[in-house]
């Protein structure tokens, strides 16, 4: 089968991506259906299904009208769909509604009571977009962090707008973009580490024999390296100032006042909950074994022991009910999505569209390590939800625009002649 | 930047690298957990879903010495809320109270049940009538909570008959459950609190079982059939009595009224309790389950202590009955046998230093013997054959025979007897005052007053050794093997003669001659303790003569005089040996 042709030569489909992603989807409806099948009054989730089964077919037809334009034009629409998503964000902040569990963010936009949409989902492959526009139009490579102003900028605006509303996960998978694509555009990794040690500062101020360590190894990048010195002082002096800082503030804090900052930092979840949900989760999965209890039949689950069961802990549902067996699978396919966007990015016809594909790539890596991780407590519980699975339909339909842009990369990408060959 | 092929395909190798490494991590950490940890979590997520609703075991089948049943079970229910919290405990059993009676005693009573076990069902009603039942399954739908269940209730075919003999079962108290004894009950059991039940518990009690049901992450019941395969609960193996329960019964429908007191048999071949029975009884079918409180209220404060086992738990002076003991001590040691008179006849008293001792007739048994005095329970006699023993041999001899210690009976708390210590010096001195008593406490002893209390079990045990051959087992209720243990020795001759004695009693020269009973010669002996009230009966004897095949002790609160018990305990002779062993005999020979 071949695409219209638009770019002046014949296409091809990437038949192993649309392929995975399709299991993928069809995996993550038939959960959603199972996440409605309760014991218990089944409330939102019995319906999902339903609801995400349209989404699905609506996200299907907006991504073949995607496959159907081209990488010049997808380029084209960079600027307005992120001028766009910020201009929604920011709007967000005054009109923005909340909603089930994470009742005091703003991240969902309402017009006369229904809720539309998540617009930070549309966001994130806007950002990607825009991104990829800013660092295939950069020369050179860059050697100060000065250099990289306008890619910063470019994710900064809608990161700070999304940790307005607040919503820290989402707001790190906008980090997570940035720094692959940044990567994939051939920033040298001190560039990157010096622009995450303010960030890596933070975390290990609260240890300070750790941070100490981390400060040393800095300080020997920074003489390695040589950046501009103004740049090196500076950074070093906002490294020092964190890391002595950031613990005294919150000495100076009492209890509530720290809870109050985490809670505000991270609103979806109360600690004693979050402790709880995460038990349950790892409950469902352990007493999962290896083949599961079968399709449906979760205890955890059916019996509302397992909360977000449709959303974000869908996963745990997984483990439950298919086991190891149907964990194994469920990862093997996001692998192969991973790796085939990897090749795709490779073989992208040009630098924008090779950053796009990366960086879409990238965004969905992020969510599932960080959503996965989280159903066995290995990755804080920041409430981002997991590609092709999670109930909720401007991330499905994100998550399948996303698809056909990789799809239409990769059919204009080189090395097109062998067709389906790897 | 810097997007030549070459580097672009260096960092795809670097991103393959690390995302295949960040995938398989993944799934080794779910390896761990679903497989190499399964089984925990397995563990961890049934606990979150079952519930285990004890499924009460039968308590063992208690049958008579002929195979008819004492005590058994009978199907009854059992009603209880499984409850996530104390709030929603609460609050169900507000609407609960709406359609069967649960008043604030009650409601406390099932608050208290539950903070005790959170995770088990707390129990509203242990026997819950069939109306109550049928009220709640009418509105079961409104009540997911709620557990009704078949659950066995112990009965007793004549409650009222062995009352005081069994006992009764109860609720397991939090006391209880800390003690070594009940290591493994679980709060909300029945144990057996007073008599048999109590002293057999361990035999009596079976394994409780366990029904599983599932709840959901609110604590509400979703399955109650079929989650995990029920345990059956186990009944313990039936255990035999020594009773007679015939003759129970008779000693129940005919004394049931006008006994206050308790009436003891004991088959002296064996030392197995026939009979043993206190009035006025009490349905021990209404203790079973759920109790109405007036019910124990009013038996609790009755003045007659009905819940008081008489013949076990009650101790009085034996009186005349104890004068075997002086008669068999004044043999043993040779100071008089049964054809002896003593130095004074009876005017009606005897003097003693400067206090005049009363005989009970006033006008005296003049000149009398042994086997006389015996017949008319002449104090007079024993005052002197008292002295003649002396203070320190009559304590010791009734500390031989048993006066001392309890009789050992298979039931619990049996009262200890009230008898002097071997240290009379000591004992009397701690009592009186040194030199502040005199040997004015012989005579009271040598006629079974003074200091001395004994049980109608003990006299039983006694006077077994008197209708045999001066040994008596240890009596128990439950069939088992006692070895005798000798209490007196005196030559066959002199028990026999002393048996001729006791046989004149209930003949027309002696004081139960209006107790006598056509075709069967009794042996036995009256007594009349002195009280601050009227005084109190006893007689204690055994039948025939001939061959004693029964014991029967009776005491009688304020019975006024010693032949008030013996009419009851002739009748009772005579029931058993015409009625009762002829009946045994025949199911046995038919068999």
């Amino acid at each position: 089968m071949t695409l219209p042709r638009l770019g002046g030569r014949p296409a091809t489909i990437d038949y192993p991506l649309l392929l995975t992603a399709l299991l993928l989807s069809a995996m993550g409806l038939a959960m959603v259906y199972s996440a409605g099948q309760t014991d218990i009054a089944a409330g939102a989730a019995a319906a999902a299904w339903q609801r995400q089964l349209v989404w699905f077919f609506v996200a299907l037809g907006s991504a073949f009208v995607v496959t159907r334009s081209s990488v010049r034009l997808i380029e084209w629409v960079a600027w307005p769909a992120y001028a766009t998503s910020v201009v929604l964000l920011a709007v967000l902040l005054v009109f923005g509604t909340g909603a089930g569990t994470a009742e005091s963010m703003k991240g969902w936009l309402t017009i006369g009571g229904t809720r539309i949409g998540q617009p930070s989902e549309l966001a994130k492959v806007a950002v990607a977009l825009m991104m990829a526009k800013v660092l295939a139009g950069m020369r050179g490579t860059p050697r100060s962090l000065v250099e990289l102003w306008k890619p910063l900028l470019v994710v900064g605006v809608p990161f700070l707008l999304i940790m307005l509303q607040p919503d820290l996960g989402t707001g790190l998978v906008f980090i997570g973009i940035a720094f692959g694509m940044l990567f994939w555009a051939g920033v040298p990794w001190p560039l990157l580490i010096m622009l995450a040690s303010p960030g890596v500062s933070l975390v290990f101020a609260f240890n300070t024999s750790v941070w100490g360590a981390w400060f040393l190894v800095l300080l020997a990048l920074l003489f390695w390296y040589r950046p501009r010195p103004i740049e090196g002082v500076l950074l070093a002096v906002l490294n020092v100032t964190i890391g002595v800082v950031a613990p005294l503030v919150w000495d100076k804090l009492n209890i509530y006042q720290q809870r109050r900052l985490l809670v505000f930092l991270d609103p979806q979840y109360d600690p004693q909950r979050a402790g709880y949900q995460v038990l349950q989760s790892i409950y469902a999965i352990g007493s999962g074994g290896f083949t599961g209890k079968g399709y449906t039949l979760g205890t955890q689950k059916r019996l509302g022991f397992l909360p977000a069961h449709y959303t974000d802990f869908i996963f745990a549902v997984v483990g439950e009910e298919l086991g190891f067996i149907g964990v194994s699978i469920a990862l093997s396919l996001f692998l192969a999505l991973f790796l085939r966007s990897t090749r795709v990015a490779q073989r992208g016809s040009d630098m924008f569209a090779s950053l796009v594909a990366f960086g879409l790539a990238t965004g969905w890596f992020v969510h599932v390590v960080v959503n996965i991780g989280m159903t066995l407590n290995l990755m804080p519980i920041t409430g981002i939800p997991l590609p092709f699975f999670s109930y909720g339909g401007s991330f499905l339909l994100a998550s399948w625009l996303s698809v056909a842009v990789l799809l239409r990369i990769s059919a204009e990408g080189r090395g097109q002649a062998d067709g389906l060959g790897l | 930047m810097s997007f030549h092929p070459n580097e672009v395909a260096r960092r795809a190798r670097a991103v393959r690298a690390i995302l295949t490494l960040v995938i398989v991590g993944l799934g080794l950490a779910f390896f761990r957990v679903q497989v190499l940890r399964s089984s925990q979590y397995a563990l961890q997520a049934d606990g979150n879903r079952m519930r285990e609703v004890p499924l009460v075991a039968p308590r063992g089948i208690i049958y008579d010495r002929n195979g008819e049943i004492i005590a058994e079970n009978l199907p009854g229910y059992t009603v209880s809320l499984l409850s996530p919290t104390a709030d929603s405990l609460a609050s169900a059993l507000d609407a609960l109270s709406k359609l069967v009676p649960i008043d604030e005693r009650h409601r406390s009573l099932v608050m208290r049940r539950y903070e005790r076990a959170r995770n088990q069902p707390a129990v509203i009603f242990n026997d819950a009538p069939f109306e109550i039942v049928s009220a709640l399954e009418e509105h079961r739908v409104q009540f997911p909570e709620l557990i009704i269940q078949n659950s066995p209730k112990r009965y007793y075919p004549d409650g009222e008959a062995v009352a005081a003999v069994m006992g009764y079962i109860g609720e397991i108290s939090e006391l209880e459950l800390t003690l070594p004894k009940f290591e493994g009950y679980k709060p909300g059991q029945l144990i057996g609190k007073a008599g048999l039940e109590r002293q057999y518990e361990a035999q009596l009690h079976g394994r409780e079982g366990s029904r599983f049901v599932e709840v959901d992450a609110r604590g509400r019941v979703v399955r109650d059939q079929g989650v995990r395969p029920d345990i059956q609960p186990e009944a313990p193996a039936p255990i035999t009595s020594t009773l007679d329960l015939e003759l129970q019964r008779f000693i129940h429908e005919r004394y049931k009224d006008s006994l206050l007191g308790a009436v003891v048999a004991i088959d002296p071949k064996t030392g197995g309790v026939l009979a043993l029975y206190s009035g006025p009884t009490y349905d021990i079918n209404r203790f079973t389950g759920s109790m109405p409180p007036s019910y124990f209220n009013q038996l609790n404060t009755d003045p007659r202590k009905p819940l008081y086992n008489k013949a076990t738990q009650g101790a009085y002076p034996p009186a005349s009955t104890w004068k075997l003991a002086t008669a068999i001590m004044a043999m043993e040691m040779g100071i008089a046998d049964i054809d002896t008179y003593m130095e004074r006849p009876c005017t009606g008293g005897y003097m003693f230093g400067n206090r005049f001792f009363r005989c009970w007739k006033h006008e005296g048994h003049g000149n009398v013997n042994m086997r006389q005095a015996i017949a008319t329970s002449c104090d007079t006699y024993f005052y002197q054959l008292g002295l003649k023993i002396g203070l320190s041999n009559l304590v010791a001899g009734g500390i031989r025979m048993g006066f001392g210690s309890r009789s050992g009976i298979d039931y619990p708390q049996e009262t200890m007897p009230r008898f002097p210590s071997a240290d009379i010096t000591r004992y009397y001195n701690e009592k009186y005052g040194a030199r502040n008593w005199t040997n004015a406490v012989t005579l009271n002893l040598s006629i079974g007053q003074g200091e001395n209390s004994q049980t109608a079990i003990n006299m039983a045990r006694f006077y077994t050794a008197l209708a045999t051959d001066g040994t008596a087992p240890r009596p128990h209720l439950i069939q088992q093997d006692v070895p005798r243990e000798r209490l007196f020795s005196i030559r066959p001759e002199q028990l026999a003669a002393l048996r001729e004695a006791m046989a004149d009693v209930v003949s027309s020269r002696g004081t139960a001659g209006s107790a006598a009973v056509q075709g069967i010669t009794i042996a036995g002996k009256t007594g009349t303790a002195q009280n601050a009230g009227p005084d109190h009966a006893w007689f204690v004897g055994f039948a025939p003569y001939e061959d004693p095949k029964i014991v029967v002790a009776v005491f009688v609160e304020f019975g006024l005089h010693g032949y008030t018990a013996a009419r009851i305990a002739t009748k009772v002779m005579e029931q058993y040996l015409k009625t009762t062993l002829v009946n045994a005999s025949a199911t046995t020979n038919a068999q």
